[in-house]
């Protein structure tokens, strides 16, 4: 078991290198001048030697591999630099903005996990009636809608009907989680349902495949009542592939987040994300990017261990 | 005593066969979901590329003297916070969407297949590099990367479309479509008649254009279909987001984008109708999408 899991740590640590060397040099070489189209955020219009001043500033005058060891060793010692538009520390801007971030992911993946289990196993055991299309469409509605504008309608009917919204400003899970959780909530709802929607189509799918497997055969030909079958040998089975998705997907959610945030003016990562791309401010993106990557690998060994926990083939030792 | 050996029927074989019924009824009865979708698509591709003709005004004129009117005979979907007819918006915002979402998926799988394909059959270094560096494009999540690419790539419009907003959607869905491509080409590839192909002395381009991709077409078209939903959302988020399409075209990202919520409390109809818009053609991309993965791979789909 523990084995399995640093396995699966050893080889989270190649992705993690190679998405901060790829993000490294998508910044530094793609076309376009990131110093440039910064300077000109402003409304300036930037002489080429005020460029080359501002590049100088940054460090970006230096050779390509030089910089690149420079991150590379940043990445080592935790400093992922300085913003070149606030000039604090990158990681500093990060710290403030991922617990808004965190708090929001976990409970929109809490809300999908609520709905869609139920949804899928029902959907499952009862396709091709009427019960299976009506989640079905429900599930179909999930990967149409876009998050945003879902959240917009939310809130707009809370506006509407309770004249309502959600708090505005930071608050601590710790000292207000109260207040927390109503700014989160509806942001949560908007993204989770996305979320459900595809946990749905898995659960529905693997469930109907369960029950046609040879061990609910022999369950029912020994005359075990349905509700034993689907609980103890339909659900386990159905829960392994479903749960990879909630790992494979959280990727998803976070394109979500990224904009969900702007909807609800959460000062969260995805807002400081969104600004950086709209300043080019390099080494914020670069930063982001790797903490998100952090974040979704981390996500994916919980998965692992959730996986481990539920399938005995794991458990026990092979992996 | 009923007879065991009926004499041979004259006429064709196909005669004693039960009649069947005609194909689009059967279409219809086995995918509902995605000849409705189908039909809508068609719909919607035939209003937004005649909007030249059907929007009833010029989605750019301002009219301040009608701000905000709700949904009437004049303006069906009413107007927006300019005055501005929004029919005729969401009908050119359709354009942007469906030329958007059709060009990048299309490039972004037809680019990741022939890389598929390619590491596939060539192997070797080639595959393992390849390999490793669409893995870690993987692990960047679709919007993050297409967000990435928009900071660093800035604008480039090409009559009046930022050639590089589409490649910042596309780029996304290459490794995606690599992968798929891979593994159908790795079990192609060991088929007697690419070894009869090969066995005669073809070129490897040669049978990778005429007996390898002309075999993964069905998956290849799946695929299409599913990513330009995904294309459209992310060209609406990063309109939202007021870094993807830029103000005088129409986009309904963008309509949805600035103070809209707040205009909406008193004219619900401009953020509604630009969203139900987005929902509609995604909605239809993915069970077109849904019936074509059922009509081309029956196996891979157990009742999904």
């Amino acid at each position: 078991m523990l084995r399995y899991l640093l396995n699966r740590l050893m080889l989270a640590i190649p992705t993690l290198l190679g998405v901060a060397t790829l993000t490294f040099f998508m910044l530094a070489l793609l076309p376009g001048d990131a110093v440039e189209t910064m300077l000109r955020a402003d409304g300036g219009n930037p002489t080429p030697e005020i460029i080359a001043a501002e590049r100088a500033r940054l460090g970006l005058d230096r050779p390509i591999l030089v910089q690149f060891g420079d991150f590379l060793w940043g990445l080592f010692t935790g400093d992922l630099g300085s913003s070149s538009w606030t000039g604090k520390p990158v990681l500093d801007e990060i710290m403030l903005r991922l617990p808004v971030t965190l708090e929001l992911a976990v409970l929109g993946m809490i809300i999908a996990v609520v709905i869609a289990l139920p949804l899928g196993t029902l959907a499952g055991i009862f396709h091709g009636t009427w019960l299976d299309n009506l989640i079905r469409i429900f599930a179909f509605g999930g990967i149409a809608l876009p998050s945003f504008w879902l959240g917009m309608m939310l809130a707009l009917a809370m506006l509407w009907f309770f004249n309502w919204l959600p708090p505005l400003g930071s608050n601590s899970l710790f000292s207000d989680p109260i207040r927390v959780l109503q700014q989160l909530t509806l942001p949560a709802l908007a993204v989770g349902y996305r979320y459900a929607a595809m946990l749905v189509r898995m659960m529905r799918a693997s469930v109907i495949e369960a029950m046609s497997e040879d061990y609910v055969r022999t369950a029912r030909a020994k005359g075990l009542p349905a509700s034993s079958i689907v609980r103890r040998h339909i659900v386990p089975n159905s829960l392994l592939p479903t749960v990879t998705i909630i790992g494979l997907e959280f990727a998803l959610m976070v394109g979500s987040l990224v904009v969900i945030e702007q909807v609800f003016s959460l000062n969260g990562l995805g807002r400081l994300f969104v600004e950086s791309v709209a300043r080019s401010d390099l080494i914020v993106i670069q930063g982001i990017v790797v903490v998100l990557t952090i974040i979704f690998i981390a996500i994916n060994l919980l998965v692992d261990l959730a996986y481990a926990a539920i399938d005995p083939r794991i458990r026990l030792g092979r992996g | 005593m009923r007879n065991v050996f009926p004499p041979p029927s004259h006429g064709p074989l196909w005669a004693n066969e039960p009649k069947r019924l005609p194909n689009w009824v059967e279409l219809i009865r086995n995918y509902p979901f995605g000849v409705v979708g189908l039909l809508v698509l068609v719909i919607i591709f035939v209003a937004s590329g005649l909007a030249h003709w059907i929007a009833p005004y010029d989605p750019l004129e301002t009219n301040y003297a009608n701000t905000l009117a709700a949904p009437s005979l004049q303006h069906w979907l009413g107007t927006d916070t300019f005055g501005r007819d929004l029919l005729s918006r969401v009908l050119y915002g359709g354009r942007t969407a469906l030329f958007i979402g059709v060009s990048a998926s299309i490039i972004g799988s037809t680019i990741g297949a022939m890389l598929g394909i390619t590491s596939a059959y060539i192997g070797g270094w080639f595959e393992l590099i390849l390999e490793r560096f669409l893995e870690v494009l993987l692990a960047i999540p679709t919007m993050i990367l297409a967000l990435v690419l928009v900071a660093t790539m800035g604008r480039n419009l090409v009559f009046g479309i930022d050639f590089n907003l589409v490649l910042a959607i596309a780029l996304p869905i290459v490794p995606n479509m690599a992968r798929i491509a891979r593994s159908q080409t790795l079990t192609i590839r060991r088929q007697a008649y690419v070894d009869a192909a090969r066995t005669l002395g073809f070129s490897s381009s040669r049978i990778i254009a005429w007996h390898i991709a002309p075999n993964i077409a069905g998956p290849y078209i799946v695929m299409v279909t599913t990513f330009v939903s995904q294309a459209i959302l992310i060209e609406a988020s990063l309109s939202y987001l007021g870094l993807g399409v830029t103000a005088p075209t129409a986009s309904w990202g963008l309509m949805l984008a600035g103070n809209a919520f707040n205009s909406a409390l008193t004219a619900p109809w401009i953020v509604i109708f630009p969203g139900v818009a987005i929902a509609l053609v995604v909605f239809s991309f993915s069970m077109l999408g849904d019936a074509l993965r059922d009509i081309f791979d029956p196996k891979a789909s157990a009742g999904r």
